[in-house]
């Protein structure tokens, strides 16, 4: 794992921000850290960066202890936290030279990085003038600089017009493909997550609520056939006896798995020859969407 | 120490477009070329003068004016400066998530801040000394040549320099410690404005007031200004010693408020 966090909690005086997260990033994926607003995103960012004291837990990253081995593990990593951090006064150019200076970087990398987010023609405007997506982008070059082997982004399509965010997606799938880079990057909404993430942590009120890849938070949200009948116990016994999994059995409807619209007649004959009698019987599925609000939308564990 | 240096090359890349470095830098030819001026335009007034009261004069015009009033609100402006500009930028974030240790950080800001400082100072006494002799040449009715007093300008610039030291880490911590510019500054001049009333009713211990300092230490600059030949320069007075130690521990505490600073 190039993240593993254990039992990670941190309060704000008295409000608990992040309950006892266990995140495990593996090397060389894309992994989607997802949650509404104020669901405790970003200061678990800032901790899995130093930038605020483990109080209770550990995170390790790259195998080594954080607080331990601070700098060492600082210097694999970059970063864009909230809007990006940036000197109004300079230019583009030199935000960027200021980087390299700071990491003692080649000079060379400044030009690769204004190439790579596409900001050369406007590299020597004032970066106080540059639109809200071009101030993203110019986040992203410095994050990039030092060619980290690990990139922690908060919501970096902030401010991005579609064609920029099809962009970034292209830049962060490229970077994990084909430089073997792991992208640990959150953001709130679930469709822009989707197109890119192999894994998915999904956090809620400081819990992490779900955590995987994505194939098997789609698995979650595969279609099943809803049956109300009048005995819905021994009609789940029937259907089981005829190889069908039961997924849940309630007073008055019971669930199996969608397997195709014939195969839905096929179940409802099955009722009806062994006498039940089939008040309804339909197909039902959560797209990615409804599961993810769903998921965050659940009150606060007491 | 490489990190530190990195940082420190940093510090100037950063604030060589802004205001305050270029305040630091021609406050001393603009002060410096009016004092010139005026006696140039008035050297009628100075010619009977001998070598060693018109330097005293000369010099001693802008000395007493940098360390009574001027001195004092450059370093508190100069000291703001520094961190205000990761404030204005909401930087520090970056800043600490970078792989250099806060130590670095904090000490490479104060370090540079120091610098700028000094190199102020410096540039305020070899325009003093170049002006001098500037006028010398071009009005030799001024007898600037017949006395040189290099030596002793450095020296007395160089206490000048001591003595505002604890201004300078009193004020690069409440620049550290709040974002909005006005509150280290209002503070920084209402401290300065005390330093002033309590250096001016000579209470005994203001030489423990590091507002007051850089003014007392013109009080104290020569020991006997009566003394034939060389004039002897007092450097290590009591509000120097003071300075030195306030800036010192306030230095280190700083550090404390860095190392304990949340980025929320």
């Amino acid at each position: 794992m190039v993240i593993e966090t254990k039992d990670l909690t941190f309060k704000f005086d008295t409000t608990m921000v992040v309950n006892s997260l266990s995140l495990q990033v593996p090397e060389g994926s894309i992994y989607g850290f997802l949650g509404p607003n104020g669901a405790g995103k970003t200061t678990t960012i800032k901790l899995l960066l130093s930038l605020l004291e483990v109080q209770q837990g550990s995170i390790e990253i790259f195998g080594l202890n954080l607080q331990q081995h601070r700098t060492t593990i600082l210097s694999k990593i970059g970063s864009l936290i909230e809007q990006p951090a940036i000197y109004a006064h300079l230019t583009g150019r030199e935000n960027l030279i200021n980087r390299a200076i700071q990491l003692r970087l080649p000079q060379a990398r400044v030009a690769m990085m204004l190439d790579l987010v596409k900001l050369t023609s406007a590299a020597d405007k004032k970066s106080g003038n540059y639109s809200l997506g071009m101030k993203q982008r110019l986040g992203i070059a410095l994050a990039m600089i030092s060619d980290p082997e690990l990139l922690i982004l908060d919501e970096p399509t902030n401010g991005l017009d579609p064609n920029g965010i099809i962009e970034m997606r292209e830049l962060l799938i490229n970077l994990v493909t084909n430089h073997g880079k792991t992208v640990f990057l959150s953001s709130h909404l679930l469709a822009e997550v989707e197109r890119m993430a192999t894994h998915v942590g999904i956090i809620n009120y400081g819990e992490l609520r779900f955590q995987g890849e994505i194939k098997d938070l789609r698995d979650i949200s595969r279609p099943k056939i809803i049956i109300e009948t009048d005995h819905t116990a021994d009609a789940a016994n029937l259907l089981k006896k005829n190889g069908h999994e039961i997924l849940e059995v309630e007073n008055d409807h019971l669930s199996i798995n969608y397997q195709s619209k014939k195969g839905t007649a096929q179940v409802n004959l099955l009722l009806n020859q062994n006498d039940h009698e089939v008040y309804s019987i339909y197909k039902d599925q959560k797209d990615l969407e409804q599961l993810f609000l769903e998921i965050t939308q659940n009150p606060r564990k007491q | 120490m490489r990190n530190f240096i990195s940082s420190l090359q940093s510090e100037y890349y950063k604030s060589r477009k802004t205001l305050n470095f270029w305040a630091a830098i021609l406050l001393p030819v603009i002060l410096c070329s009016i004092v010139c001026l005026g006696f140039f335009v008035m050297a009628d007034k100075f010619e009977k003068m001998d070598g060693k009261a018109i330097w005293g004069l000369f010099s001693g015009a802008v000395l007493s004016f940098m360390g009574n009033l001027l001195l004092p609100l450059l370093v508190i402006f100069l000291a703001n400066s520094v961190n205000s500009l990761e404030h204005k930028a909401d930087t520090w974030k970056t800043l600490f998530s970078l792989p250099v240790s806060k130590w670095t950080i904090y000490a490479a800001k104060y370090f540079y801040v120091f610098l700028l400082l000094f190199v102020s100072i410096l540039l305020f006494a070899l325009f003093t000394i170049g002006y001098g002799n500037l006028l010398g040449g071009i009005a030799p009715n001024l007898k600037f040549h017949d006395y040189q007093m290099k030596g002793l300008l450095l020296a007395s610039y160089f206490k000048l320099f001591l003595s505002c030291l604890g201004i300078l880490s009193i004020q690069f911590l409440l620049s550290l410690i709040w974002s909005d510019f006005l509150k280290p500054m209002g503070i920084g001049f209402l401290l300065f404005i005390i330093g002033s009333v309590i250096n001016s009713i000579s209470w005994h211990y203001a030489f423990l007031m590091p507002y007051s300092q850089p003014a007392i230490s013109i009080k104290t600059m020569v020991a006997n200004p009566n003394v034939k030949g060389d004039l002897p320069i007092n450097i290590f007075t009591g509000e120097i010693l003071m300075s030195i130690i306030i800036s010192t521990v306030v230095f280190f505490a700083g550090y404390y408020v860095v190392k304990r600073t949340r980025i929320e």
